[in-house]
């Protein structure tokens, strides 16, 4: 191990007069007072009118998606729901004799998906055990209302905000072989 | 103009009095809310950040081009923190000496207000002079004041029966004591050369031989400190000292009270800004033109104030300059500074200044 002496002579008559750190003092804080006045280097970000651009995989507020053609992903089988740990989403399914799937190849979609922004956590469960690939976390993170029940996103507001999530596309080629398999000339020897 | 003539000289003398104090009085305390902003805007500059940039009155809408220049300049700020100061709950702790705790903000705001009463901001506007009492003894009348000032925050620190704001108190009596006896003597040999102690005087001896920042620097450097130590700013604020004393002898005031000393600390700086510039800059003079002669016409009348203004300015600048500058001195430190460097050295200038008059 190499040690540094540091050196520690005393002061001298110059040094003890404050000048130096004076005049050291003013050229800093004169520099930055002109960075800042007529270079605009200052630090502060306008909040409300700026905002941080979040990055890639970031966790913010959990949205639903539509698929390519805009139908609604989810196909209401609660599992999001009953792995949310703070229990933050609910559920209401269509029932026996409920509005079948907007998209083709699905049983059911949920009467009412609520997510309580209150309550949610922002873990990303809810996203990992989904089969449909149905609601991600996306990268809001400042949500604002005037009452608690705004504060509660139903479904219609969530697959607002959540858009259309064309990537990953589960189902598409699944109903292409499906509908291939209704005119697949059977070869009959 | 006419009528006034007809009124007795004692009238006359009453009213110009009563019309100066107003006037006077009203540019202090503006001058006081904006060196807040100036502060504010000053020390976010050195420190990177934008500061108040955000208060726009619904009357912005109507000043055309300049309007959001004036917002981001915060131009509007000391609006909203005058209402927030009328507003805030003015709380009385129960355990506080009650009378005392009533009269320390008022017994610290009087003396700084007080001292602006003898400093020539102006040579003359008509036949009027621009000054609200021409003294023959000023500045012993300013330093009879300003050590009053004192007396408030010590008041402050002993009302409110609690302990940091009596170490505040402790430490402001220590402090302003010792940095009293250095700034009276550093401008003895000012005297000594201008041969009065009117204040107007000592602006006319400099219009005619020069300067005294540069016939004295060594008076102006410790008045210089001397000034930031009587007005409690850094790096000599021990009594304030928010980082050990929570908030020093103000700690238990709020709402209004607690504006009266911000008050009285700017007026302080505003009062020994004004005390610097006529002592050692000159006053309203500026040399080299035609404004180092006091005129009967009226537009340089008002000129000669905004020279004063503007050098006043300079010195609330470097005021808030020097804030960001040094860090706080040691409470010895700041003692032994005090009484063992510009004691001897003050004494020594006026020796020396003495001599060199004499020969």
């Amino acid at each position: 191990m190499s040690t540094k002496v540091v050196d520690r002579s005393p002061l001298t008559f110059y040094e003890r007069t404050y000048l130096p750190a004076i005049l050291g003092g003013l050229k800093v804080t004169a520099k930055h007072f002109a960075d800042t006045v007529f270079k605009g280097k200052s630090v502060t970000m306008q909040y409300p009118e700026e905002r941080w651009v979040v990055p890639e995989g970031y966790r913010g507020a959990p949205y639903l998606v539509k698929d390519q053609d805009g139908a609604t992903k989810c196909v209401s089988c609660q599992l999001c729901e009953f792995v949310c740990p703070p229990k933050a989403i609910r559920i209401t399914p269509p029932g026996a004799d409920g509005q079948p799937a907007d998209r083709r190849n699905a049983e059911k979609m949920p009467k009412e998906f609520e997510i309580n922004m209150l309550r949610c956590i922002f873990c990303g469960m809810c996203q990992e055990v989904c089969p449909e690939e149905a609601i991600f976390l996306q990268k809001d993170y400042s949500l604002t209302g005037e009452s608690r029940t705004e504060m509660v996103f139903n479904k219609e507001k969530l697959l607002k905000l959540g858009g259309t999530h064309a990537g990953i596309q589960k189902w598409k080629h699944k109903l292409e072989e499906a509908e291939a398999q209704e005119t697949f000339p059977v070869q009959t020897r | 103009m006419e009528s006034l003539q007809y009124l007795s000289p004692t009238t006359q003398f009453v009213l110009f009095s009563a019309l100066k104090i107003l006037v006077v009085f009203g540019v202090v305390m503006t001058g006081v809310a904006y060196a807040v902003l100036v502060e504010r805007k000053v020390s976010a500059w050195i420190q990177d950040r934008v500061g108040p940039n955000r208060t726009s009155p619904f009357f912005v809408d109507y000043i055309p081009v300049i309007g959001p220049f004036l917002v981001r300049l915060g131009i509007f700020q000391p609006m909203a923190d005058g209402l927030k100061f009328m507003l805030k709950e003015d709380f009385t702790p129960n355990y506080v000496r009650k009378v005392y705790f009533w009269l320390a903000p008022a017994i610290t705001v009087v003396p700084a207000l007080m001292t602006v009463a003898v400093i020539p901001f102006g040579s003359t506007l008509g036949s009027e002079k621009m000054v609200i009492a021409d003294l023959n003894v000023g500045i012993l009348y300013t330093f009879g004041i300003v050590s009053l000032g004192v007396y408030g925050i010590v008041l402050a620190g002993y009302a409110s029966n609690s302990k940091y704001p009596f170490l505040g108190g402790i430490r402001s009596s220590a402090q302003m004591i010792s940095y009293e006896i250095a700034m009276g003597l550093s401008v003895v040999p000012i005297f000594l050369l201008s041969e009065s102690l009117n204040l107007g005087d000592i602006v006319k001896y400099q219009a005619d031989h020069g300067w005294m920042i540069l016939k004295q620097p060594v008076a102006f450097v410790i008045f210089l400190i001397a000034a930031f130590a009587e007005t409690n700013r850094l790096p000599f604020d021990l009594p304030e000292s928010e980082t050990e004393l929570v908030g020093g002898y103000h700690t238990e005031y709020s709402s209004m009270k607690f504006a009266l000393f911000f008050l009285g600390e700017y007026a302080n700086m505003i009062a020994s800004s004004a005390m610097m510039v006529t002592l050692f800059c000159g006053g309203w003079t500026l040399p080299g033109t035609l404004l180092s002669t006091p005129s009967a016409s009226f537009l340089v009348g008002l000129l000669h104030i905004g020279v004063f203004l503007a050098k006043m300015a300079v010195f609330m600048v470097v005021f808030i300059w020097v804030r960001w500058m040094l860090p706080r001195f040691r409470y010895d430190q700041l003692m032994d500074i005090g009484w063992r460097r510009f004691i001897p050295v003050a004494l020594a200038n006026i020796l020396l200044t003495a001599v060199v008059v004499a020969l």
